[in-house]
């Protein structure tokens, strides 16, 4: 099976501190691929690069078998990548509707559209209630409710059917639960299983071991700036996964 | 120690199992319910959906409390369209201000601005010789002009809206100096050589209430600049700015030209007031609207517009300029002190920007 996103021999340097040292990434359609390591082991710089908000210094990344390159996050959104950042990137003060349609809106047919350039609000509140009922949270009463009236589980929600709604080939999630409670995690959970059964792809970065390892088909670990082993969470313990992240242990040569 | 302990133990023990079966107990988190709330909570979180209700309450109460004060004098048809009349330009310098203190920016250049056009429209037209409409075109440019130097220093240089505008004002004020010599240009003249720059202060009389031409146009930006804001992406993306700039970026999002093209039509609004000023006042005086920059603020700030960008209407810095016109009517005709006009209005401010700042807190 072809990868949907690989990154080859990553390398970046910050001065002298080396923060990827030809690290390699495969995804595979349809899977969630956890990624754990150390603070300091280099995972964010990674997911940094593979977002496009860090240009590394060598090494290629093929989206679909094919290299691309891009130098900012915009340019990695069109290609089919979409980040869910840790702050969310949303705006508090507009409506779910403008969040998920910001900086993609949808026009007015004819004169009112192309020439008055008003928006077609109908038909975004529409789409945006939609998204959110693919992904289980219709119970979201009113779609034109602002986003900080929201709570962080809610808010991750709204952001996520952003992220998975304009032809998405891959979804980057960047601690979607770190700063969340119990119960709204669970529902974060709940929404990544749901985005993996449409058969979009999840790059997962979390220190949550337990949520990793719950969520994850495979778990990618990353130690020094480069990819130490992956492992299939059924078939290792959570301790041994510390285990490799620190260097305790070596990681399983298969 | 122990509270801390018993914390702990206790979230362990609220912790579901790492399965991915979800028990009935955790369902209610689907619901979107904001849960018990008081009174109190409530108000805050009407007045937070509906920012624009603030100053229409002010506005309705100060219109009472001065009927009372003031008498019947201040209910005259005469005395309500004068206020609508003195209003009108702080109004449109006050259009112009929304849209930048949206973008979490404040511009201290306004009313510099717009005597700079106004030097170039009388300039042109009653000393040059060119016809009215060119002369006139030529102010829109500068109001462009000068709006987009702010927004261009301001996303180039990085540097804060306050200071840019600080220096810009200066700037502009010197301009005007340099330009006009120090000198008015008399009304008569514009009269006898330019009549149409005088278009916008002709006056209408509807049944006893006098309007010029101008607060009509003042009502027609407020129209046109609330479409704007709220029926296009361009509108949303002024929000969005304001609200949070990193996050509007990562939304995709050029900020840095949504910038300059904001504080460009602020510019263009501020050169439509340049020409319904002329009208307004009659003559071009370089000295003329030297406290606008400040009562546009103001009348931004008591609409409800936070400075913090990203909350308020529009609509809401009409009322705040009608309060301000109403305050300075009602003391006045109660026969107050000037000094307690000012009194009065500097309580308004701090009072608009104390139930702001109440009404954000609503979503920590």
């Amino acid at each position: 099976m072809q990868p949907v996103l690989v990154a080859n021999k990553l390398s970046k340097k910050y001065g002298k501190v080396v923060a990827l040292d030809s690290a390699d990434l495969e995804l595979y359609p349809g899977e969630v691929l956890g990624v754990i390591g150390d603070n300091g082991a280099g995972k964010s710089t990674l997911i940094k690069v593979l977002c496009g908000a860090v240009i590394p210094d060598s090494g290629e990344i093929l989206l679909d078998g094919n290299k691309v390159t891009f130098t900012s996050p915009i340019e990695a959104r069109k290609l089919g990548i979409e980040t869910v950042y840790q702050n969310l990137a949303l705006s508090p003060a507009l409506s779910i509707t403008d969040n998920m349609f910001l900086g993609r809106e949808i026009r007015q047919k004819g004169f009112m559209g192309s020439f008055l350039k008003f928006l077609d609000k109908k038909a975004m509140a529409d789409e945006a209630r939609k998204r959110l009922s693919d992904l289980g949270l219709l119970t979201i009463q009113n779609i034109n409710q602002l986003v900080e009236t929201l709570s962080g589980g809610q808010r991750q929600g709204v952001a996520v059917a952003r992220a998975t709604s304009f032809g998405t080939k891959v979804v980057i999630m960047d601690e979607p639960t770190a700063a969340l409670g119990v119960k709204e995690s669970r529902r974060v959970l709940e929404l990544i299983g749901e985005v993996r059964s449409r058969g979009i792809p999840i790059i997962l970065i979390s220190h949550n071991m337990p949520h990793v390892f719950e969520v994850a088909d495979r778990i990618h670990i990353h130690r020094l700036g480069t990819r130490l082993c992956v492992i299939d969470p059924k078939k290792h313990e959570m301790s041994d996964a510390v285990a490799y992240m620190t260097g305790a242990k070596q990681p399983p040569q298969d | 120690m122990n509270k801390v302990s018993d914390d702990i133990s206790k979230d362990l023990k609220d912790q579901p199992k790492f399965t991915t079966d979800i028990g009935e107990k955790d369902q209610d988190h689907h619901s979107f319910d904001l849960g018990e709330q008081t009174t109190l909570k409530k108000i805050q979180h009407f007045l937070h959906g509906n920012p624009t209700i603030v100053p229409v309450i002010i506005l309705i109460l100060s219109v009472i409390a001065f009927g009372f004060i003031a008498g019947g004098k201040f209910f005259s048809a005469f005395n309500l369209s004068l206020i609508v009349q003195q209003v009108t330009i702080v109004g449109i310098l006050a259009a112009a201000q929304t849209l930048i203190i949206l973008t979490a920016g404040i511009d201290l250049s306004v009313a510099a601005m717009m005597v700079l056009a106004s030097v170039f429209m009388g300039k042109l037209s009653v000393e040059m010789g060119v016809p009215t409409l060119p002369a006139i075109a030529v102010g829109f440019i500068s109001g462009i002009a000068t709006g987009a130097f702010n927004g261009i220093l301001v996303t180039r240089l990085r540097l804060p809206p306050f200071i840019v505008t600080l220096g810009t004002w200066n700037i502009f004020f010197a301009l005007v100096i340099f330009f006009t010599g120090s000198q008015s240009i008399r009304s008569s003249d514009i009269e006898v050589n330019a009549p149409l720059l005088h278009f916008w202060g002709e006056r209408i009389n509807l049944g006893g209430f006098v309007f010029t031409y101008g607060a009509f146009l003042m009502i027609g930006i407020f129209v046109f600049l609330w479409f704007l804001l709220n029926k296009t992406a361009w509108g949303r993306h002024v929000y969005a700015i304001g609200d949070d700039k990193e996050a509007a970026e990562l939304s995709g999002i050029r900020t840095d030209r949504m910038l300059v093209s904001i504080y460009a039509v602020a510019g263009l609004v501020v050169a439509i007031g340049a020409w319904v000023s002329i009208g307004r006042v009659g003559s071009v005086s370089p000295t003329s609207f030297y406290e606008g920059n400040l009562d546009s603020i103001t009348a931004v700030v008591i609409g409800g517009t936070s400075l913090f960008g990203g909350r308020g209407t529009i609509i809401g810095s009409l009322f705040g300029a009608l309060i301000v016109g109403v305050f300075s009517s009602g003391l006045s005709i109660a026969g107050l002190d000037v000094l307690w006009q000012r009194f009065a209005l500097g309580c308004l401010i701090i009072v608009a920007v104390g139930i702001d700042q109440w009404i954000r807190k609503v979503s920590a």
